[in-house]
């Protein structure tokens, strides 16, 4: 006899299943809300690291030093001869450390115009050793030399000397603003209490630094762009070269298959297998093109990781193009590679460009190859060609990130933001561009 | 008359219709330009063969210099729970267990939140919702692991260690590294849920509510086994991610192979090895060198392995209607 529930039985189950069901629906709901938290902790554990109080201290008042304080009011000249006057026995290591090309061990024992290869050298101390020259001329090389963000730096860091004793984070320095004040007078008093913006102009012009208060992310935001710049130039002409190849031309041969397959393969592989391929073929054995760890070999190694990316994406695009376009070229005479350059490509580029632009900003985030291959030696010099040494925005946050002091993490939060809003930019830009061309195909 | 015709077939089209006399010219005749261009964009395509050649050849040599060089043998490299380069120990045991535990730790969040989320979106949420939570949730995918390990570094560690004390949780553990690896996972594993769920056609809805189920009754009884292939596929791809991300381990599981079962102590993960001792100074040719690629391989292998799965399963069980 199967089982037969009387009406109140069967409400009674009823109001359970229900009672089932939207407890379950909660549970669904809430797992949404929590992806989203995390999302939301993310963003504030970032922008409340990046703000906030801070209790800053100098060994010499710049007041004392220029006109309101101010450093970088004052021209190279001045800012040599404060570094002159306060650090006297540090210029040689400045000009070591800042414009030298050869190794440190050589540094004191070659003449002028091998040291300083590609600087402006006045010709009289051309074969001279750094040695031989006054303090003054030292100075006047740095003078000359140096750029002006560069020099206000040396100037706040050696000779202002200023320390960031402790910072808050934001929500603190929000809500218990007098407590945190009260606390940083009586445990620093000569200490400048100030809201410090960790992200601001100085931020974004100074080269990176040992000291938090003076680091910058410059070098680390050019070294970023330039790899990402080489990335595309190398990936993106292949990838769409081998999507045209794949949608295309390709019949349903075995080789063709396999290429299929092994493309979406690639797509899987851990970046980190990327930086140690990149590191034995582009760092070590391509090391006659390459220059070692160079951004040439970062750019090809993040060539091939986003290569996969890019192939995908427009090889979605390409199969978008509707068959009919194809044909009406073929009726009209075209050959095939008049078909693909004159017809198939600009109808697909929207959807190309914005697959590519979202590979770029996967090639910009990405930290564990440029670390395999090397890149996360300390750098101050921006970065002049392909085949300078560099090192890159992810790095900068990597390292700072690693370090024990807590200023650091501030100045990591600051290099998040920046990150981030190169991401934002990049992926406005992809929008943009595929709303312009839709308007320009349908217009 | 010949040259004529190249001629006009350079300038203008039109002269060369006016040119060719008979049918004989309108067959199809080789042309080398159009040849070369496919053979370029064969080789483009070709390209990605030879990364991958690329990638066995020089994992596999270095491996190979590894265990040739007499230091290690194949099973002190998988049975050794020691990893000691300075003292001769070469056991990827450590390493791998960091590796497992932060990917378990990862599952552990990703995988019910995740699959919650893509039924809630996809099930549950009205159209409007769905349309503005989507490219939300996708936002966490687009943003750089290194921010999550900073975030894993200066949230969650704080978080674990004021809730479970700071004796038990130290400054760098696998469990933080592994529950903000959840998170980076989770839209991979929504959105591909998701994905399957949508394509589950409504009639089979329609049938089961038509038979008096709730919706939650079709939702787990109808909706979910017929995607189930799409749902599998995507765990499968999320635990692949969890074993290939570095740099959340790199920031906050701790530098320093241990081998533990406490989701509370610092262990490394094998990458997080790779990339603290390739960000040092490493001179090629040595055994340290030589051991980062053989971590690499068995990295490649589980990850492959992990990816084909993943594709055979729905291409094997996929339902289709």
């Amino acid at each position: 006899m199967t089982y037969m529930p009387n009406d109140q039985q069967f409400e009674r189950g009823l109001r359970m299943r229900h009672l089932r069901g939207s407890v379950w629906q909660r549970f669904f709901m809430l797992s949404t809300i929590v992806a989203l938290l995390a999302l939301l902790a993310l963003f504030y554990n970032v922008f409340d690291q990046a703000f906030g109080y801070v209790a800053e201290q100098y060994q010499i008042d710049p007041a004392t030093l220029a006109p309101d304080g101010d450093i970088s009011a004052l021209e190279n000249d001045g800012l040599t001869a404060l570094l002159l006057e306060y650090q006297p026995r540090k210029i040689p290591v400045y000009v070591r450390d800042n414009l030298s090309v050869v190794d440190a061990s050589q540094f004191t024992t070659l003449p002028l115009s091998q040291v300083l290869a590609g600087k402006t050298v006045p010709e009289e101390f051309a074969d001279k050793t750094i040695r031989d020259l006054a303090p003054q001329d030292q100075a006047n090389l740095l003078a000359t030399n140096l750029s002006h963000e560069q020099l206000v730096q040396l100037v706040t860091t050696d000779v202002v000397g200023a320390e960031i004793l402790e910072s808050w984070d934001l929500t603190s320095s929000l809500f218990r603003r007098a407590e945190v004040e009260a606390t940083a007078r009586e445990k620093y008093p000569n200490a400048k209490f100030y809201f410090r913006s960790w992200i601001n102009f100085d931020f974004l012009v100074n080269p990176g630094s040992s000291v938090p208060g003076a680091a910058g992310v410059r070098t680390a935001l050019l070294g970023s762009l330039w790899v990402i710049a080489i990335t595309v130039i190398f990936a993106f002409p292949i990838g769409v070269g081998a999507a045209i190849y794949l949608e295309e031309y390709a019949t349903r041969s075995r080789i063709n298959q396999i290429i299929e397959t092994n493309v979406r393969n690639l797509a899987g592989v851990p970046s980190i297998i990327y930086g140690l391929l990149g590191l034995a073929i582009f760092v070590r054995a391509l090391q006659f093109v390459t220059d070692g760890r160079t951004l040439l070999s970062a750019g090809l190694t993040m060539g091939l990781l986003i290569l996969p990316v890019i192939i995908i994406n427009a090889q979605e695009a390409l199969r978008a193009v509707s068959n009919a376009i194809r044909e009406a070229s073929y009726g009209l005479g075209a050959t095939k590679w008049q078909t693909i350059w004159n017809q198939v490509l600009p109808a697909a580029m929207p959807g190309i460009l914005t697959g590519t632009i979202l590979a770029m900003s996967r090639a910009i985030g990405e930290t564990a190859p440029l670390i395999v291959i090397g890149a996360s030696t300390f750098i101050v010099f921006d970065p002049n060609g392909p085949l300078s040494k560099f090192t890159a925005l992810p790095i900068q946050i990597y390292q700072w990130t690693s370090r024990p002091q807590p200023q650091f993490r501030d100045i990591a939060a600051a290099a998040i933001i920046v990150l981030l809003v190169v991401l934002l930019l990049l992926n406005a830009s992809a929008i943009y561009l595929r709303q312009r061309f839709k308007r320009k195909l349908q217009g | 008359m010949q040259s004529e015709l190249e001629v006009g077939r350079e300038s203008t089209n039109v002269k060369v219709i006016t040119h060719r006399q008979g049918s004989a010219a309108l067959f199809k005749r080789p042309r080398m330009s159009e040849e070369l261009i496919r053979a370029f964009l064969f080789v483009c395509g070709a390209l990605s063969i030879f990364t991958t050649i690329g990638i066995i050849v020089v994992l596999g040599r270095e491996s190979l210099l590894f265990f040739q060089s007499g230091l290690v043998t194949l099973g002190e490299f998988f049975g050794s729970t020691k990893w000691q380069p300075q003292a001769g120990e070469f056991g990827i045991l450590p390493l791998l267990n960091a590796t497992l535990m932060t990917s378990a730790a990862a599952m552990l969040i990703a995988l019910p939140l995740g699959l919650g989320a893509a039924v809630y979106l996809s099930e549950y949420a009205p159209v409007k919702v769905r349309s503005t939570l989507k490219p939300i949730l996708e936002l966490l995918a687009g943003i750089p692991t290194v921010v999550y390990g900073y975030f894993a570094l200066t949230f969650m560690t704080p978080l674990l260690r004021a809730l479970l004390g700071e004796n038990t949780v130290q400054i760098y553990n696998t469990a933080s590294a592994g529950l903000v690896m959840g998170i980076m996972i989770l839209p991979t594993i929504s959105s591909m849920s998701e994905d399957a769920l949508s394509a589950v056609p409504r009639a089979l809805r329609e049938a089961s509510y038509g038979l008096g189920a709730t919706r939650f009754e079709t939702i787990i009884k109808v909706v979910l086994p017929a995607a189930l292939s799409g749902i599998i596929a995507s765990f499968i791809l999320g635990v692949s991610r969890a074993v290939g991300e570095t740099m959340i381990v790199a920031l906050a599981a701790g530098a320093g192979p241990n081998f533990t079962f406490n989701p509370f102590a610092a262990a490394e993960t094998m990458t997080g090895h790779i990339a603290r001792i390739s960000g040092g100074d490493l001179s090629y040719n040595s055994i340290d060198y030589n051991s980062l690629f053989a971590i690499g391989l068995a990295l490649f292998v589980m990850t492959l392995a992990l990816n084909l799965i993943s594709r055979a399963v729905t291409q094997r069980f996929r339902e289709v209607y």
